[in-house]
């Protein structure tokens, strides 16, 4: 290691101020501060003691939570596609297949993305944000595993560019960077987005599929489900060798088609845990959000049955289906595009469970409402915020006027 | 004593270091300096050229738009040098004493046969004036406005700070009688932080003070968090705010009718020998202090007038800080570190759980210089509010500050807070903003604006 320091520290020069490639000075100080943990220290007022966590500690602190869902997703991805075959493949050849699937999509997303952002650290001269760490892995996990690889690339480079760079970069976009790219694809490939088709790798193609498989996603069948099948407390999803009820427990554990890395309600708690625990994302917006959907889920249930089957179905269902645990814990706390104050996180969390319920029950055309959920009180975030500090004023002025 | 507040938000960083009580007096020194630049806001006009005999309480300089406020020679002796900077902007004044020890003469008398001009015109010439600073902005006072009310803190609660309890120990009469002049000079109170649950505290015996008590984490002891739980300064108010060890310089004013600023200065912080305080006075060198004092000399130190947190990174060639009672050697850490980022971090100190330290959380740490990372945007929400225990919303503070919108700044609260109050913010900030920096070109800006 002490050898590569040096290394660094003899080509350091070239690219400081006067040197050969005083262009490159911004690359190259992304990658010497990705290897060492820079020998900066704190200017000559002010703190002089500083906390040992930074942007990259915090980021990294996500990916990792974000690791069970990733490593879970590859095994589910393969799981589902020899359900679809019909045979039983064992753990590994499962777990192989979604690896083999799943990886160059990360690959893609990374590389793509970073680059972008590189063109940006050498136009803009500054060191690199270490937002899209994160991002990088989040949108493989909320994309359907046989996606094609040039969609995930311009999605992502649109993100990047659109979602956050024209707004200045990380800590100063609107929207979520991850999301924006989903919803790139999915207003932009709806084909490959959405039904009941994309959610198993191989099953477009259809090649060697048992009969009567559907491939359907919970959330799909709750939409045109009777009441009957409500009532039964599970649907008939598909013909597979250990499951033929999807019930809650399923979509807690995870084995039901979706995007990569939604699927598992588990996995998602684990990465939760940690994120909490560590003290990354903000609680408030997780337990706002559940309270906002169980909310939601409860009054639906007793509104006067008859309008909507889908009012029926119990309010839990709705907390370990479809994309509801994922965006909430990983997504509505991205800090830079959530609410900024305490008081609205509550707010802000709490709407984005009720309208996420909303537009899943409510609107036929998207089974899904997480990701509008969010990017909607993205847009609203700054809206709460404002709300919130003209209280803290008025209370001053107030303060000032009864002196008077 | 029944007023008693809480501080819940906050955060006390244990350091290695801690200064024992033991007092040592340290006297023929060879240079005294002041130095302007301790001093935001001031535009120095030199009265004492290089050369000029001055004694104690000769005026060196004044401030070119309140020709009222000077500042004086701690010591008697000859201005031997006049140290400019960039621009010929001025940096020190260096006096070698004499060694006669003599004053110039002010009223000495008790503060309560005198009116509230004498004893301004006393706490003006002898050079005390700079002692006292105003809410808002954390600058020195005009003379001609009154304050409100005057807000004294007796404690100091950042990591490694003299106890004041300590420096007062053998000047409480003076202390006393600095609150007695302090007194005449508003027609509001005088208020007195005192840290709660101290035995013998002796600032609880003072007299013509409202006393309150302050228990929990630092800032507790920061006087804009005493002022902001107590009287809040409003839009339009002007409150003065002193620290304790300087009210006994200005005790000392009027019981002696010299100008004495004895200053007992606590020596702190990992790379020091043997903690401990010293007697000597305003205007030291601080290589006076460290004579032998720091440990191997092998590791790059770093030397801080003042605190950790809001203090001034010196060479051991200058003089310490007008205000400070502390200083701070702590190690400079200018050594990267192989992938530290992404290490488990059992050593480290953070309030976030992002490393295995949690595990050890009342550890004393020896915390070097380093900012361990680079400068981002704002990403991280809601941790500067864990350690701002006052009802404003700091982030937003700080980012009407970086906008330059003044209005904002007011209806945020600018006008309640001073830079240190944002010390334990720029600490955790994950995005390692220099916060402090920010809040004093807010407060540099605003002057100029409101004129």
């Amino acid at each position: 290691m002490k050898s590569l320091e040096r290394y660094f520290e003899k080509i350091k020069p070239n690219f400081e101020k006067g040197g050969k490639h005083e262009k490159w000075g911004s690359v190259f100080e992304s990658f010497e501060t990705f290897l060492f943990v820079s020998s900066k220290t704190a200017p000559k007022r002010g703190a002089h003691i500083r906390d040992a966590i930074d942007s990259k500690r915090l980021m990294s602190i996500v990916v990792m939570a974000l690791v069970p869902s990733m490593l879970f997703g590859m095994w589910n991805v393969g799981y589902q596609h020899f359900l679809s075959l019909g045979t039983d493949a064992g753990f590994w050849q499962e777990f192989i297949h979604g690896f083999i699937k799943v990886l160059p999509i990360i690959l893609v997303s990374y590389i793509a993305g970073l680059g972008t952002e590189f063109v940006f650290v050498y136009i803009k001269k500054k060191e690199i944000e270490e937002g899209f760490l994160v991002s990088g892995l989040l949108i493989p996990l909320i994309v359907p595993v046989d996606i094609p690889l040039w969609m995930v690339a311009v999605a992502t480079i649109l993100a990047v560019i659109l979602g956050k760079e024209v707004f200045g970069g990380t800590g100063m976009n609107i929207f979520n960077p991850a999301l924006l790219a989903r919803a790139f694809l999915f207003f932009g490939y709806a084909k490959k987005m959405s039904g009941d088709k994309v959610w198993i790798s191989g099953l477009e193609k259809g090649q060697n599929i048992i009969d009567g498989f559907s491939g359907a996603t919970p959330l799909s069948q709750f939409a045109g489900a009777t009441k009957e099948q409500i009532a039964d407390g599970g649907f008939k999803v598909f013909n597979g060798l250990h499951h033929n009820i999807v019930s809650a427990y399923d979509m807690f554990m995870g084995w039901i088609p979706g995007s990569i890395g939604e699927t598992s309600t588990l996995m998602i708690l684990i990465g939760a845990a940690i994120l909490i625990y560590t003290g990354v994302a903000s609680w408030k917006i997780m337990l706002s959000g559940v309270l906002g959907a169980s909310a939601i889920g409860l009054l639906l249930n007793v509104l006067p049955d008859g309008l909507n089957p889908y009012f029926e179905l119990p309010f839990y269902y709705h907390l370990v289906s479809g994309g509801l645990a994922f965006g909430i814990v990983f997504m509505a706390t991205d800090p830079v595009t959530s609410a900024q104050t305490e008081k609205g996180k509550w707010i802000y969390g709490f709407s984005i469970g009720i309208l996420i319920i909303i537009i899943r029950v409510f609107n036929p055309g998207y089974p899904e409402g997480t990701m509008l959920a969010i990017l909607f009180m993205n847009a609203f975030a700054p809206l709460i915020d404002h709300y919130i500090i003209r209280a803290n004023v008025k209370k001053r002025l107030k303060r000032l006027k009864v002196k008077a | 004593m029944s007023n008693v507040i809480k501080i819940k938000r906050g955060l006390d960083i244990k350091l290695v270091g801690v200064p024992e009580k033991e007092l040592k007096e340290i006297t023929s020194l060879k240079s005294y300096g002041i130095k302007p630049t301790d001093f935001p806001g001031i535009t120095p006009k030199v009265v004492s050229k290089v050369d000029t005999e001055v004694k104690a309480g000769t005026t060196l300089f004044f401030d070119k738009y309140n020709p009222d406020v000077v500042f004086t020679s701690p010591v008697s002796g000859k201005v031997t040098a006049i140290n400019r900077g960039e621009r010929r902007r001025i940096l020190e004044f260096v006096i070698e004493p004499d060694g006669k020890n003599e004053s110039e003469v002010f009223k000495k008398d008790k503060p309560e046969n005198l009116n509230r001009e004498e004893i301004k015109e006393s706490i003006l010439k002898s050079g005390c004036w700079p002692f006292i600073r105003q809410r808002p902005f954390n600058i020195i006072p005009k003379p001609e406005i009154t304050p409100r009310d005057i807000f004294i803190t007796s404690f100091n609660s950042a990591p490694l700070t003299a106890d004041l309890n300590f420096i007062v120990k053998n000047d409480f009469s003076a202390f006393q009688t600095g609150v007695d002049a302090l007194t005449k000079l508003t027609d509001g109170k005088v208020y007195l932080g005192i840290k709660a649950g101290e035995i013998s505290n002796q600032f609880s015996n003072t007299a013509n003070a409202e006393k309150y008590e302050f228990s929990g984490p630092h800032p507790a002891g920061n006087v804009s968090i005493q002022i902001n739980k107590i009287k809040p300064v409003n839009k339009g108010e002007v409150v003065w705010t002193l620290n304790a060890a300087d009210v006994i310089i200005i005790g000392k004013l009027f019981e002696t009718g010299t100008y004495n600023p004895m200053r007992i200065i606590a020596l702190a912080g990992s790379e020091v020998k043997h903690p401990q305080y010293y007697k000597t006075l305003l205007g030291t060198k601080l290589s006076d202090l460290t004579n032998e004092q720091i440990k191997n000399k092998d590791i790059k130190k770093r030397f801080i007038s003042g605190n950790v947190l809001s203090g001034e990174k010196i060479s051991e060639n200058d003089y310490i800080g007008f205000y400070d009672t502390t200083v701070s050697i702590i190690p400079e850490g200018d050594n990267p570190e192989f992938f530290g980022w992404a290490k488990p971090g059992f050593g480290k100190f953070s309030l976030s759980r992002a490393f295995f330290s949690w595990l050890t959380p009342n550890k004393e740490r020896v915390l070097d210089a380093n900012l361990h990372g680079g400068e981002r945007p704002f990403i991280v929400t809601g941790e500067l509010d864990k350690v701002f225990p006052m009802d404003i919303f700091p982030l937003q503070l700080i980012k009407s500050v970086l906008i330059k919108d003044l209005d904002l700044m007011e209806e945020l609260g600018i006008y309640e807070v001073a830079e240190e109050d944002f010390a334990l913010c720029e600490v955790i900030n994950t995005s390692k903003i220099e916060i402090q920096k920010i809040i004093r070109e807010g407060f540099d800006f605003a002057i100029k604006e409101l004129g």
